[in-house]
């Protein structure tokens, strides 16, 4: 078997999530390679070269793949996926956008959201916002699969020493254009491999008071999330949403802060290790997945979870 | 321009989910169903559209079983001009789905074809991204923001990271996120008058596409349930036992 894995990065750097996919790969089995699909993307076929596992470090280094586009990566990845037994990427808004368009124009299904391998030919993946847990078995000859990164352990990021080759495909199918992003700027650790997470949800009632969190996420070092309520709110930006359809997160420790817990949002945060809630609600429930749940006022909690992180770290 | 939307029956929302005790499932008998929440967004999209002037005609369709119809009557009640329903008995898989969509979408040749990413029950975000790529058209996914300018429409996605903003080439696909809009109520009048619209009835053997399921499920659990703990008195104790207790701090 062959396992051709794409790696989610963002041109300048490989993204932890491509180390996990390269995990449920190894899980499958077989020879590994990873396609780098972008602009200037040397560091990163570099920083993928070095992953545990890898045979070989394809790279496309095109404008044509400078924005990710779902049309050309899904040419590129399709034309190149026909040598191979399964095809995996990282389940983020990239895989989720090409893959479809790979498993449709090779005439074969997709497994979506991995979170375990079975065999080569069967995976579990959550349906239902996490409500049950399906195991699927695929029989077409090639296997197009995203993986939820959470669900693998990621490889060692150092130690390999995959042979590195530049491929000369261009695929700009000239059905889109990137116009614009806005990205969100922050030097907090990434959300989606934070080890400890703290998100706060529509008690946090307006966006200024989400600061009380980013002085408890500067002291722990935490990645920074919130509900869907706390987003559809205008508080905090679309991208920091935990839950069914945002964020994935898994972390070490999850503090969840004036969130209720709605099912959407519980299906996007309950594999973390420790989960801590802070609601006024003791009803609220949140209350039945936390390991440590503390009924209060918020706007009194937090301000002294600030005092009494200060004394202990 | 002519604007498609297809809709998805699916379980409400705001069902508590049960698997069924031989684990073949999820227990749908009794069960309230509902226009997939994603969909909905995407009919009122369409209907936004219509209202400013840029969109002549909604067509909506779905693939289902007959039960579908409902679903079809409350996009044409939100207003959708006219409906299809593909009638299909057994399960239809995204790439089916899209075989489907496609063969409606070379009948009716629509402009913009607007989907839900992903239905509440199988959650695979698939199906509007496979239509795209089997029709040769660009894909605006998880749109939170469609703006059709003459010949292209810009569409603002959610992103990892922040938001991104593309033009595509018309006809395009364009799949909706939860912020794209919020989706308006059906009035009793308009309920009333959505009886009377047209909606055709065809089979997938119409469409010339064979149903075949590529994947099987083997079997379906429940997640493995997390208890609840225990209630601390204040924050000083949980510090404690974070840092003593579950070591995480």
């Amino acid at each position: 078997m062959s396992i051709l894995v794409i790696a989610e990065h963002d041109n300048s750097s490989l993204k932890q999530a491509t180390l996990s996919v390269v995990a449920a790969a190894k899980a499958i089995g077989g020879d590994i390679d990873v396609l780098v699909a972008g602009e200037n993307v040397g560091a990163v076929a570099e920083a993928a070269a070095k992953a545990d596992g890898v045979a070989k470090v394809l790279v496309a280094d095109n404008a044509a793949y400078g924005h990710f586009l779902g049309e050309n990566l899904g040419d590129l990845v399709a034309e190149l996926g026909k040598g191979y037994s399964h095809i995996l990427a990282a389940a983020g808004t990239t895989g989720k956008d090409f893959m479809p368009r790979v498993a449709a124009l090779l005439d074969v299904a997709q497994v979506s959201d991995i979170i375990r391998v079975e065999s080569e030919d069967t995976f579990v993946r959550p349906i239902y916002a996490g409500n049950a847990i399906a195991t699927v078995k695929a029989s077409d000859s090639i296997k197009v699969v995203t993986v939820r990164p959470t669900g693998f352990d990621p490889v060692a990021a150092e130690g390999g020493s995959a042979s590195v080759e530049q491929l000369d495909i261009v695929k700009d199918a000239g059905l889109s254009s990137f116009v614009s992003e806005q990205k969100a700027e922050s030097d907090r650790p990434d959300l989606a491999s934070a080890g400890i997470v703290i998100s706060g949800g529509r008690g946090m009632q307006n966006g200024e008071n989400f600061k009380m969190l980013e002085q408890v996420a500067d002291l722990l070092g935490a990645g920074m999330g919130a509900s869907r309520a706390a987003v559809d709110a205008g508080f905090v930006p679309n991208d920091m949403q935990v839950g069914q359809t945002g964020k994935i997160v898994a972390p070490q420790l999850y503090i969840a802060v004036g969130i209720s817990g709605a099912i959407q949002h519980l299906a996007g945060m309950s594999d973390s290790k420790v989960i801590v809630a802070i609601n006024k609600d003791e009803e609220a429930p949140i209350f039945q997945v936390a390991d440590y749940g503390l009924v209060a006022d918020l706007f009194e909690a937090v301000p002294q979870l600030e005092e009494e992180l200060k004394k202990v770290l | 321009m002519k604007v498609l939307v297809a809709v998805k029956r699916v379980i409400d929302y705001n069902v508590k989910v049960r698997v069924k005790p031989d684990n073949t499932g999820v227990d749908l008998a009794n069960v309230k169903m509902a226009m997939n929440p994603f969909c909905e967004i995407a009919v009122e999209e369409a209907v936004r559209l219509k209202e400013k002037g840029v969109a002549s005609e909604i067509v909506v369709v779905s693939i289902g079983p007959k039960a579908c119809q409902e679903q079809i009557r409350t996009a044409l009640a939100l207003g959708a001009d006219r409906g299809i329903h593909i009638e299909a008995d057994e399960e239809v898989q995204s790439l089916d789905a899209a075989k489907l969509l496609k063969a409606v979408v070379e009948k009716e040749e629509p402009k913009l074809v607007i989907l839900g990413k992903q239905s509440i029950d199988s959650d695979n975000n698939q199906t509007g991204q496979m239509l795209a790529a089997l029709t040769g058209m660009g894909q605006g996914t998880f749109a939170s923001e469609v703006v059709v300018d003459g010949e292209k429409v810009n569409v603002t996605r959610e992103v990892d990271g922040g938001l991104m903003t593309l033009s595509l080439n018309l006809p395009a696909v364009v799949t909706t996120d939860l912020r794209l809009n919020e989706p308006r109520y059906a009035s009793l009048p308009n309920i009333m008058k959505a009886k009377k619209k047209p909606l055709d009835t065809m089979s997938p053997a119409d469409l010339g596409v064979e149903i075949a399921s590529r994947l099987s499920t083997l079997k379906v659990e429940a997640p493995a349930a997390r208890s609840a703990g225990v209630k601390v008195a204040d924050v000083a104790e949980l510090v404690d036992k974070l840092k003593n207790e579950a070591k995480v701090i």
